[in-house]
């Protein structure tokens, strides 16, 4: 099986091929949809094929390589088009592929009869192969094409309505900003292949071979210098402070899109690479430091805005960057097994969240449709009372809400709960442990208060719709429920390969499957930790049944105080907004961030910009161009009187030279 | 025998005639004339070389310089044919497109 | 008495190819021409190559001949009523007249090597002028000759596509 690991990426990308050169020709929507997901379900199910095999193995024997050719060769640089399956990339793949099928298959229903339908797929399939050669790649320059490549899926797909220009503007935020980011990433790999090089005569860029030579990396030194440069290119790509603005605005795109990209794959790409790198990140405290301290403002930052929009999608955009957060600060802690399993838990009820809103969405549209009305089929201060209308979507999307709020017995509350505990008793950075907590649990209590108020906004109360198009609410077809209903059933079930210790030993010797198995990927990093004596004071288990009981507490606190607000008294919160009135447009206006980057970035970039156009380019380089071009203009103009165009002078000339050279031949 | 100096001069004024014909006239067909009239006082010298040196390849090069002169008449009273259609003229003078 | 003959027969073509350049009307140049093509025949038999005169008069002064008149017929090319530009025959004259001195003055200084070879009158006489055309064509030269017949059935299909009505 472990063979067949090129067909994962290959399939989707035969897919879009045969989308996008033939789409258009096809035109039969479910032949087109067929073929798109039909190609991510067979990744799929080689994918679970691979999975059962890795299981099958013992721990420490766990990867396997497969290089399909050496793509380039220069001197002591090699690299490869090779696949590495261990079980980190193993998850991932179950991730991409499993939850990609899923948005394939809702995307049918929700993309039904858009123009432009097979570029929607021919672009979904291409992000699926590039997202796919992101996460098994065996090389960092592998990783980077994937890493390119998700991120210009990702613009194409945010500009999908390219005709609206608030979603091309979108596109091209996102991909300036995640320009920014691969600089640093590449700053990164440059600084690697050029330190090992040079000084310890290794050149290599494949993973398996920097984690056996990682003793080689310095502590601290250039090595922070190199996990700083990667940590660059993951805050852009996974929308940490201070890249994280693309985010909310690629909820431009259409929804499974966002699903998708923006929330269960690319945008932990960077998560997923400092997994990857552990070995290196751990030889680094400063550098772990800032991913943790990074990690813990957004998770926070990001929190505080979502409070305030109204937008269904914003809302879910701020969530994504406040979970992303989450899993930063689960990596500069050092937990980096926490951290990947928020990941996979955060796919599912993310992807479960962000699929409901569609399918609201989507609804929405069809109900303001049907009345003319132009009214914003997004903003939650047009719904209300839906969950009469569509009880699936409530359901699944209330299940979704409870998992990401933390709720006990559910996929987010074990992740979660696991980045709080190891935030807490992490040996790595002393004094700052409680702050990270801290952070971290603001965030925690802020994530169970703006998600219930979104449900309560959307799916409780009165609605705020006329009549006649709350009557013409439905709930959606099954394609696009069924992927909500397999994806609520995985946020429940997801969280329990993971439980937490004290939990199992309690319940009778339940393992911590989770740990085990990604233990392989994260051995160096663990001895290491050892090794250096990075012993904390030793937590009590009472210590973590107390913090576990106050994360429950903050999110039910967090609920409560949505319902207060939202329910109970819905008064309230206008009350708040007026007494308030300049904290709440701050936040509303996303602490005006997009205004002061204009103003310190995008505005003296401009400024340059057009200096260099008029003062440079137009006077400097123009003038040397045009002055060459009127120099021999010049010359030409007396020189073209020899050209007289006539045939005659053309042979006379010829016979003349003709004579020349065999009058000089002879008198020679 | 008559000296080959008889033949070769002989050739050579040929020749100088058809290079005259081609620089002065204007009309195509007669420049085209003049161009198988410097043609075949090549082919004399070749015949004439190839007597005197008892060698048989001049004459088929000679052979050779018919055919590609055959050739040449095919295409170049196509070519004139051609512009004549265009121009309602054959006089060299006004294949003058190149002229600026 | 040969070379008498020899220098009527000169006479006479260089006269004829002299009036193919000074003639106003084509047709006159291209009769002209036609002497001078059966001079040139003349020559050939004088040189014991009966073969080439006869080629010469078939191909030259029957084909190529032809095929000249029936365009200037076609055309219905009239003589010329402007006056050739003086500058240009003074020019080209100037040229001619130059490359032909230089070739009398290299024939006068050089000499033949004195390399013969087996082709005599003799020879000629007894196996015959064609066969040993023949021997030469279809031995050394054979890959020159295959190659002429494309070239010439290139020529046949440009003659076509160049005299087609559209382009």
């Amino acid at each position: 099986m472990f063979d067949l690991v090129w067909l994962i990426p290959l399939c989707p990308l035969i897919g879009s091929v045969i989308n996008g050169l033939f789409g258009k020709k096809i035109k039969n929507e479910t032949v087109i949809g067929g073929i798109a997901a039909g190609s991510v379900l067979c990744s799929f199910f080689v994918a679970c094929g691979i999975l059962m095999q890795l299981l099958s193995l013992p721990g420490e024997e766990r990867h396997f390589e497969k290089t399909i050719f050496t793509w380039i060769q220069s001197g002591q640089f090699k690299a490869d088009i090779g696949f590495l399956i261990d079980p980190l990339s193993c998850v991932m793949l179950m991730v991409v592929t499993g939850v990609g099928f899923l948005i394939h298959l809702y995307s049918i229903g929700y993309m039904h009869g858009e123009e432009g339908f097979y570029r929607y797929f021919c672009y979904l399939n291409l992000f699926t192969f590039s997202m796919l050669c992101l996460v098994s790649g065996n090389n960092l320059l592998l990783m980077f094409v994937g890493w390119e490549g998700v991120g210009l899926c990702s613009y194409l797909l945010i500009g999908y309505y390219f005709h609206k220009k608030s979603a091309g503007d979108a596109g091209k935020k996102a991909f300036v900003m995640n320009r920014v980011g691969d600089f640093g990433f590449l700053l990164g790999l440059f600084t690697m292949f050029w330190y090992l090089g040079g000084q310890h005569n290794v050149w290599t860029i494949n993973f398996r071979e920097l984690a056996s030579h990682a003793e080689l990396m310095p502590v601290g030194g250039v090595t922070t210098i190199i996990c700083l440069c990667f940590f660059l290119g993951a805050t852009g790509k996974s929308a940490q402070i201070p890249l994280y603005t693309w985010l909310p605005d690629a909820m431009e795109g259409p929804t499974p899109v966002s699903a998708l990209i923006h929330a269960a794959t690319m945008v932990t790409a960077g998560v997923y690479m400092i997994g990857r790198m552990n070995f290196m990140f751990i030889k680094s405290p400063t550098a772990l430091l800032v991913v943790a301290c990074v990690g813990a403002a957004t998770a926070l930052f990001a929190a505080t805005i979502g409070t305030a929009q109204n937008d269904i999608k914003r809302v879910l955009a701020y969530s994504t960057v406040s979970q992303l957060g989450y899993m930063f600060l689960a990596m500069g802690v050092g937990a980096f097994g926490a951290g990947i399993f928020h990941l996979m838990t955060h796919a599912f009820f993310k992807a479960c969240l962000f699929l409901g809103s569609g399918s609201v969405i989507h609804a929405m549209h069809h109900a303001l449709h049907h009345e003319h009305s132009d009214a914003d089929p997004q903003d939650m201060r047009n719904m209300g009372g839906l969950k009469a209308k569509m009880p699936i979507t409530f359901a699944t999307f209330l299940i979704a809400t409870l998992a990401i709020a933390g709720v006990p017995g559910l996929a987010g509350f074990f992740s979660k709960d696991e980045i709080l505990w190891q935030a807490f008793s992490n040996p790595h950075h002393g004094e700052m442990n409680i702050i990270l907590w801290g952070f971290g649990a603001c965030a925690a209590f802020l994530t169970a208060f703006y998600m219930f108020r979104l449900v309560f906004m959307t799916f409780f109360g009165e609605t705020r719709l006329s009549e006649k198009a709350f009557h013409h609410l439905h709930e959606s077809p099954w394609v696009i429920t069924l992927p909500l209903v397999v994806l609520a059933c995985l946020s429940i079930v997801g969280g329990y390969v993971g439980i937490p210790k004290v939990i199992g030993e309690t319940l009778g010797g339940i393992p911590n499957m989770w740990e085990h198995y990604l233990e392989p990927v994260f051995a160096y990093s663990t001895e290491y930790m050892k090794h250096a004596g990075a012993h904390g004071e030793a937590h009590s288990v009472a210590m973590e049944w107390g913090l576990m009981g106050v994360s429950v507490i903050i999110a039910f606190a967090g609920i409560g105080l949505a319902a207060a607000l939202y329910i109970v008294k819905p008064t309230i919160p206008a009350a708040f907004t007026n007494a308030f009135p300049a904290l709440h447009r701050a936040v509303y206006n996303k602490w005006y961030m997009d205004e002061i980057y204009d103003f310190a970035f995008v505005n003296p970039c401009k400024a340059l910009g057009n200096f260099l156009w008029k003062g440079f380019d137009v006077v400097v380089v123009d003038g040397c161009v045009n002055g060459v071009a009127a120099v021999v203009k010049g010359f030409s103009g007396m020189l073209r009187y020899v050209q007289t165009g006539l045939v005659h002078n053309y042979a006379f000339s010829m016979t003349l030279g003709v004579v020349v050279i065999v009058a000089a031949y002879l008198f020679s | 025998m008559l000296a080959l100096e008889n033949y070769l001069v002989l050739s050579a004024i040929l020749f100088s005639i058809g290079t005259i014909g081609v620089l002065t006239r204007r009309n195509a067909i007669v420049i085209f004339m003049c161009v198988e009239m410097m043609l075949n006082a090549v082919n004399l010298t070749l015949v004439a070389f190839s007597r005197y040196l008892g060698n048989i390849d001049g004459q088929v090069f000679v052979f050779f310089i018919m055919t590609v002169a055959a050739a040449e008449a095919a295409v170049g009273l196509a070519l004139m044919i051609a512009f004549y259609k265009n121009r309602e003229s054959i006089d060299v003078e006004d294949i003058n497109v190149m002229k600026l | 008495m040969e070379s008498i003959f020899f220098f009527v027969v000169a006479a006479v073509a260089v006269i004829c190819s002299l009036l193919v350049i000074t003639c106003k009307n084509p047709i006159n140049s291209a009769l002209s021409l036609v002497m001078t093509f059966f001079c040139l025949a003349t020559f050939y038999v004088m040189l014991d190559a009966p073969f080439m005169a006869v080629t010469q008069v078939i191909v030259y002064a029957g084909a190529i001949m032809v095929l000249i008149i029936f365009v200037i017929m076609l055309l219905n090319v009239k003589a010329e009523t402007v006056k050739p530009n003086t500058h240009a025959v003074l020019a080209g004259s100037a040229i001619g007249i130059f490359s032909m001195f230089l070739t009398v003055w290299f024939l006068l200084k050089g000499s033949l090597t004195g390399a013969t070879g087996s082709m005599s009158p003799q020879s000629i006489a007894k196996t015959g002028h064609i066969e040993i055309i023949g021997k030469a064509l279809f031995t050394d030269f054979l890959l020159p000759f295959e190659v002429t017949s494309i070239l010439l059935l290139v020529a046949i299909i440009g003659a076509v596509i160049l005299a087609k009505k559209r382009i």
